[in-house]
């Protein structure tokens, strides 16, 4: 119990001190990796909470994905960040104001939360219908029975995502020799062979 | 010492306003704000991972591997709008992404 309780304390606060660096160090490249570092932490909550699927997909997909993503996006940018800081602490109060009330509110909601005695009768996919699976074998018999439908709708999401930052991202340089495979099946004999009868004898 | 639902729950609040502080401490950075939403988006599944382990339900797991997938599209298109826009402005400031306004 006591080293449960120290792990948590461990992780969330270098996940707190790395979230606060995200937005407060100067260099974009260190938000990244701080926000990567960050990650980590989270994943390492999940597996403290008994959700190893998700970490490993959270340390996988975000961390291999999208901060890797993030980085490339960072580095090959050639922007001046400095002069984006300038005058950014001008909204440094209202922001502060803001995240006080935020955080004040969400703390009271949730210092009081507690479960109602009906909504163990609700669950949607109880734990007690995988006794014995791990988490995964669990998460993919609700996943691919109860979820199927949601599940191919998330892959479409992607596919619409990736198609998108294709087409967004991609550009036709003028001047450039490009094999055309359809003007090369387009082609046709008849179009550019001719055959003509040369007279026996007079021929160059 | 045992670590409960609330421990989870004002560590996903502290998260998300961290990442709501973000937007407005870096109010012109373009990607920095792009990583704050990812910061809130991870105290959103902070929550919902808490909530599936304290509960017993599986389904919010599930919930989490979506918003996952929808935060990575985001992501992705959101980067790719920032790198076109970088090339035709030379500029990734918030104030100069406001052509199109009204």
């Amino acid at each position: 119990m006591i080293i449960e309780a120290l792990a948590f304390y461990a992780l969330a606060g270098i996940l707190t001190l790395s979230a606060l660096l995200v937005i407060t160090v100067r260099n974009p490249v260190h938000s990244v990796l701080f926000l990567i570092l960050g990650f980590f932490n989270a994943a390492g909550l999940f597996v403290l909470l008994g959700a190893e699927f998700i970490a490993m997909i959270l340390v996988i997909v975000y961390v291999g994905a999208v901060a890797v993503l993030f980085l490339f996006v960072v580095m090959m940018l050639d922007v001046s960040f400095a002069d984006l800081r300038k005058g950014a602490m001008q909204y440094v109060p209202i922001g502060l104001v803001i995240g006080a009330i935020l955080l004040s509110e969400l703390i009271l909601v949730y210092s009081v939360w507690g479960f109602a005695p009906e909504t163990l009768d609700n669950r949607a996919a109880p734990v007690e219908k995988f006794e014995g699976l791990t988490n995964t074998e669990a998460l993919g018999n609700v996943l691919y029975t109860d979820y199927i439908f949601p599940f191919q709708l998330a892959g479409l999401i992607l596919f619409v995502a990736m198609i998108g930052a294709i087409v967004l991202t991609h550009r036709s340089r003028p001047g450039v020799r490009k094999q055309s495979v359809a003007d090369q099946q387009a082609r046709k004999a008849s179009d550019v062979l001719e055959i003509r009868k040369v007279q026996t004898g007079s021929g160059a | 010492m045992t670590i409960g639902l609330e421990h989870y729950l004002t560590l996903a609040a502290i998260l998300f306003t961290i990442g709501v502080f973000g937007i407005f401490l870096n109010r012109k950075n373009m990607i920095i704000i792009l990583m704050s939403i990812e910061l809130m988006l991870l105290a959103v599944n902070i929550n919902f991972v808490a909530f599936s382990s304290f509960l017993g339900d599986l389904a919010g797991q599930v919930f989490t591997m979506f918003i996952l997938t929808v935060a990575a599209a985001e992501a992705a298109i959101g980067l790719a709008i920032l790198v076109t826009f970088f090339r035709m402005k030379g500029s990734i400031a918030v104030e100069d992404i406001s052509d199109m306004k009204g």
